[in-house]
């Protein structure tokens, strides 16, 4: 069983109903012995940093993720999901989770595209993701493929090696992480057509071993 | 960088799509949820639902069909009709709808957006914004005016100003329509949509016009529209969706490709 866990962020069930279709069973909870004795562990999130560790602490899950992450249970972070796994914040100066060394920027008020043109914030739509690794989790999704990204902030890797996938909107940032049983995508693979799609059933086939 | 959007867009009235569409034989060509996963194979950024029918005791039929579709769609889809109050967009977005549309009721009470964004996110929130071209005065600055009823009735509101108020509310997105180009087939309101997504920082979807794929490149280019809006072109099987992408994709947009 794979468990989606509850912290009142957003549209939980947009992942479950993806898990059910590719027919891996999983549930959505924030019941400690429920996670506990799940296989592995979706962490999705939409919404603001500083709410969602709040929500996080409420329910000792922030707790609970840093053990599992010692414990070697695979976790797929996803969208804020990704962004609290690092150590802090920029949108509203949040102390995050730390598993991650690094931290989560806004996007710089002036960027352009290629053209010349101001490009608009969030970073919202579909975007290519160029990975740059063979890691389990990203294994076998066409080069070039989009994911649809809705965004202000991005994640900065403090070790490079860390970003599995790089997405350039102005800038060029990691927009897929991974270190040991972890991987987190600031995208939202279950809203991003099959490439999204073979992305969790690569994820709900992993040990969590490299 | 990010590629323009396609959206099909789909009118729903008692659950059922209004428009005959002839794609394939072996879908009813009324059911909007077989509509949506046809268009999601055929390679559709984004689906609209449009219910409109929208009065209260009709919105079970949507949330059901809202409810049916996400469970065979893996892309954004949002929904718009009708939803007048917090409870009314928290339950489209609990049926599983990632974005919910208001129009007229935030042209009545433009809190709802706040509420609205501030509940779920901005990125929840689209602002359906219908516009007619009038003359310019010292009320309407830019010559463009909100009107709501179809067309029928003029609010006084200048659509720039408009534009602007609902992204300091929290809007995450606008989509854009011309009453004036709506249904014409000779292309989007092009000055219009430029006016406003030149002027505000969250993305504009345009929409009312599109009869061929230059409507699309044209408002998309000169437009400054970040997604274009579809609907006869593809229902009645003039154009699929690979086709338009291909004619953007050759004229140097970029567009999602392969999915």
């Amino acid at each position: 069983m794979i468990a989606i866990l509850d912290y009142k962020a957003g549209n939980l069930t947009s992942v479950k109903r993806a898990l059910d279709h590719l027919g891996f069973p999983s549930k959505i909870t924030n019941s400690h012995e429920e996670i506990r004795k799940a296989d592995k562990v979706v962490f999705p999130g939409v919404g603001a940093a500083g709410k969602s560790m709040e929500s996080l602490a409420e329910l000792g899950l922030d707790r609970l993720l840093l053990e599992l992450f010692d414990e070697m249970v695979p976790i797929l972070g996803i969208c804020v999901g990704l962004q609290v796994l690092f150590d802090s914040s920029e949108e509203n100066q949040t102390l995050c989770l730390g598993i991650l060394p690094g931290e989560v920027r806004r996007f710089p008020e002036k960027i352009y595209s290629d053209t010349g043109d101001l490009l608009k914030i969030p970073h919202m739509g579909w975007n290519a993701v160029s990975f740059e690794s063979d890691h389990p989790v990203f294994r076998g999704i066409p080069e070039g493929s989009e994911f649809y990204f809705v965004h202000s902030y991005y994640p900065q890797p403090a070790d490079r090696n860390m970003a599995v996938g790089m997405t350039e909107y102005g800038i060029t940032f990691a927009s897929a992480v991974a270190l040991r049983n972890l991987a987190a995508v600031q995208f939202h693979p279950e809203k991003s057509g099959s490439p999204g799609l073979r992305l969790l059933d690569n994820f709900c086939r992993w040990n969590g071993i490299l | 960088m990010l590629s323009k959007r396609i959206i099909p867009c789909l009118d729903v009235r008692d659950g059922r799509t209004t428009k005959g569409i002839r794609f394939k034989d072996n879908i009813d060509v009324g059911d909007p949820v077989e509509m949506g996963r046809y268009y999601y194979e055929q390679g559709a950024d984004e689906i609209v639902f449009y219910d409109i029918t929208a009065s209260s005791e009709r919105r079970p039929i949507m949330l059901d069909v809202v409810r049916r579709v996400a469970e065979t769609i893996f892309i954004p889809f949002s929904v718009g009709g009708g939803i007048r109050t917090l409870e009314d967009m928290r339950d489209v977005l609990l049926a599983g709808a990632e974005k919910v549309s208001v129009n007229t009721a935030a042209v009545l009470n433009p809190d709802i957006i706040r509420q609205g964004a501030e509940a779920f996110g901005s990125q929840c929130v689209v602002l359906g914004m219908d516009v007619k071209k009038v003359q310019v005065s010292s009320k309407i600055p830019s010559g463009y005016e909100m009107v709501i009823n179809g067309g029928r009735t003029y609010m006084g509101i200048d659509a720039l100003w408009w534009a602007h108020e609902a992204e300091r509310l929290g809007a995450g997105e606008i989509c854009l329509n011309s009453i004036d180009a709506d249904g014409t087939k000779t292309g989007y309101e092009i000055e219009l949509t430029r006016l406003i997504s030149a002027n505000v920082r969250i993305p504009v979807i345009a929409s009312g016009g599109a009869g061929e794929p230059q409507h699309l490149l044209d408002v998309l280019n000169q437009g400054l529209a970040d997604a274009a809006l579809i609907a006869s072109m593809v229902h009645y099987g003039t154009y699929t969706i690979r086709e338009i992408k291909n004619f953007l994709s050759e004229n140097g947009l970029k567009v999602r490709s392969s999915w």
